[in-house]
C-alpha cells in the first residue's frame, strides 16, 4: 500500500510538469494550429536561466525562479514574432518544418554557449517530508504539485473569465470572425505564446527540483512525453492537457513500480500510437470538421 | 459615409473584383444585388480589411481605411456581419456579445439592453452555448454581437441566408428599424426581392463590375432585375 501511495505522488509530481509543459503545447495548437516543437527546449532555457542566476551568480533562488519564467516568456513571444508570424499565411507544413528548426536551433545554441556537458542545479527549495499511509512524500513532490495546480487554476480563470482570455478562445475559433469584432489577432497569439511559455517556465523550475541539471538535450524528451500528453487530452483543449499531463505521470510512475522502468518511455509513445489509433481526439478533443 | 474607389481585388490569378466605385451616405440603406460569384461578399470583406484591394481606395467617415487593419476598421464604428454569421460556437450568447463589445472599453449595460430588448429570444438563452441555437437565432446573435460595438454602418452579408421566410421578413423589418434608429446599413443580398424592397437605394453587381444603379423602387420595376433576379 505505502509504495502505491508514493507512486502515486511519484506520478502526480512528474505528471505536473507534463501537464504544465502540454497546456503550451494545446493552447498553441489551439490557436495557430501549430505543433510546437521547440517548446521542449523553451523548458532548456529555462533551466540553465535558472542555473545561471542561482549556480553561477549566487542569486537567491527566488531571483532564479522569476528569472527562468520571465525569460522563457520572452523567448516564446521571441521565437513567435521572429519565426512564426512571417508564415502567418504559409501551409501548416512550412510552421511544422521551422519548429523544428528552432527546436534544432536551440538545443545547438545552448550547446555552443554552455557546452555540452550538464550543470548541476543547485537545490531550489527544501523542507521537510511528509509522512503518509507509510509513504514518504518528499517536500519537493508536494511544492511541485501545488504550485502546478495553483498555476492551472489561475490559468483556468484568465482563459474563462478576462477578456483578453475570451479573445484567446474567439481566435482560436474564428481568427477572420475574431478581427471583426475588433480583437488584433497578432496581440492575442503573442498573448498565447507568453502564457504557454510563463508555464513552460515554470515547469522548467519544478522540473530542475527533481532532475537537478540542465543539459541542452533535456527539452526534447520532456517535450515529446508533455506532446504525447497533449494529445492524450485531445490538443487544444486546455482541461484535456492537465488531465493527460498527469495521466502521463502516472503511468510512468506504475510502469516503473512493477519493475519496468525501462520500459517508461516505450510506455509512454505506446500511449501515444494508442490514442492516435483508437481516439485520435483525445479524451476532451472535439472533433473538428474542416471548414469548406 | 462610406466612398469606394475604383477598386480592383485578386485571389491569386483572379481577378474578383474590376474597378468597382460606389457610395453609401450616412443615414441609407443600400443593397448591393448580384448572383452567386459576383463578388457581393468579396467586396465586403474588402472594405472591412480582412482582403487588400490592389489598387483603389476606401474611404469610411472621411478617413481613407484601404490599408488599416481590420479590427482597427471596426473600432472606427464600421461593423460587418459575415455571411454565415461566424459567431462563436463554442462560446455562450454572453460571451458573443461580450466580444461584440470587445473595442469598447467595458460591456455597457445600456448597450446590453438594447440589444435584448430588440432580440428577446437573446436574452432567455445568453447563458446557452452559441453552437445550440437556431439559424434564425444565430442570425439574431450575429446582428446584436455587431450592434454592440456601436457601429455608425453595419454591413450585412446574406442575413437572409438558411432562413425560413417567415424568419426573413422578420430579419428585414429588424433591418429596416435599425436603420431607423441612426444605423446605416450596406446589405449584401442574393434576395433581391427583399432587398430592394428595403433598400433606399441599390447597385447591381455581375462578375465584379456594377452593372445597374438606382433606388430599390427603381430597381425592382426594371425588366432587366425582374428577369434575371426576381424570377418574372
Amino acid at each position: 500500500m505505502s509504495t502505491v501511495i508514493s507512486q502515486i505522488f511519484n506520478g502526480l509530481q512528474s505528471g505536473s510538469v507534463y501537464a504544465l509543459v502540454a497546456l503550451g503545447y494545446s493552447m498553441v495548437y489551439g490557436i495557430i494550429m501549430l505543433l510546437n516543437f521547440a517548446h521542449g527546449d523553451i523548458i532548456m532555457v529555462g533551466a540553465y536561466v535558472a542555473w545561471i542566476m542561482i549556480a553561477k551568480a549566487g542569486l537567491p533562488p527566488a531571483v532564479g525562479v522569476v528569472a527562468a519564467v520571465v525569460g522563457c516568456t520572452l523567448l516564446g513571444i521571441t521565437i513567435e514574432k521572429v519565426a512564426y508570424a512571417p508564415l502567418r499565411k504559409s501551409p501548416r507544413l512550412s510552421l511544422l518544418i521551422t519548429a523544428i528548426g528552432i527546436s534544432f536551433f536551440l538545443e545547438n545554441l545552448a550547446q555552443l554557449v554552455m557546452g555540452a556537458g550538464a550543470k548541476s542545479m543547485p537545490e531550489i527549495v527544501s523542507g521537510p517530508g511528509l509522512s503518509f499511509a507509510g509513504a514518504n512524500i518528499s517536500f519537493v513532490a508536494m511544492v511541485t504539485i501545488v504550485v502546478a495546480v495553483i498555476s492551472m487554476v489561475l490559468l483556468t480563470i484568465l482563459v474563462q473569465r478576462t477578456k483578453m482570455g475570451k479573445a484567446m478562445r474567439a481566435v482560436s475559433e474564428d481568427m477572420d470572425s475574431a478581427r471583426l469584432m475588433g480583437i488584433s489577432v497578432n496581440r492575442t497569439i503573442s498573448f498565447t505564446f507568453a502564457l504557454g511559455s510563463a508555464l513552460a517556465g515554470i515547469g522548467a523550475v519544478l522540473y530542475s527540483c527533481a532532475y537537478p541539471q540542465a543539459s541542452p538535450t533535456m527539452g526534447s524528451m520532456l517535450g515529446l512525453k508533455a506532446f504525447v500528453a497533449a494529445v492524450l487530452g485531445g490538443i487544444g483543449s486546455i482541461p484535456g492537457a492537465m488531465i493527460g499531463g498527469f495521466a502521463i505521470g502516472l503511468l510512468e510512475a506504475f510502469v516503473s513500480a512493477v519493475g519496468l522502468s525501462v520500459w517508461k518511455e516505450g510506455a509512454v509513445f505506446a500511449i501515444l500510437i494508442l490514442v492516435l489509433l483508437i481516439k485520435p481526439t483525445g479524451i476532451m478533443g472535439r472533433v473538428i470538421t474542416e471548414k469548406v | 459615409m462610406l466612398q469606394v474607389n475604383d477598386i480592383n481585388v485578386y485571389y491569386g490569378p483572379i481577378h474578383a473584383i474590376k474597378g468597382l466605385s460606389f457610395e453609401v451616405r450616412p443615414g441609407e440603406i443600400v443593397a448591393l444585388i448580384g448572383a452567386n460569384g459576383a463578388g457581393k461578399s468579396t467586396v465586403l470583406k474588402t472594405i472591412s480589411g480582412l482582403i487588400r484591394p490592389k489598387t483603389g481606395s476606401i474611404v469610411f467617415d472621411g478617413r481613407d481605411i484601404t490599408k488599416t487593419e481590420a479590427h482597427k476598421i471596426v473600432q472606427a464604428g464600421l461593423a460587418h456581419v459575415p455571411e454565415g454569421r461566424r459567431i462563436f460556437l463554442q462560446m455562450t450568447v454572453m460571451e458573443n456579445l461580450e466580444m461584440g463589445a470587445f473595442t469598447q472599453k467595458s460591456v455597457s449595460e445600456e448597450d446590453l439592453e438594447a440589444v435584448f430588448t430588440r432580440f428577446p429570444r437573446l436574452k432567455e438563452r445568453r447563458r446557452q452555448i452559441a453552437g445550440t441555437l437556431s439559424g434564425g437565432e444565430q442570425q439574431m446573435l450575429a446582428m446584436g454581437r455587431a450592434l454592440m460595438s456601436r457601429p455608425k454602418l453595419m454591413m450585412l452579408d446574406e442575413p437572409s441566408m438558411g432562413l425560413a421566410p417567415l424568419l426573413v421578413a422578420q430579419i428585414f423589418e429588424i433591418i429596416a428599424e435599425l436603420n431607423k434608429s441612426g444605423t446605416t446599413i450596406l446589405l449584401v443580398e442574393q434576395n433581391a426581392g427583399m432587398a430592394l424592397e428595403v433598400a433606399h437605394r441599390a447597385y447591381v453587381l455581375e462578375t465584379g463590375r456594377i452593372t445597374l444603379s438606382g433606388t430599390g423602387a427603381e430597381l425592382a420595376e426594371s425588366d432587366e432585375i425582374k428577369k434575371a433576379y426576381l424570377g418574372g
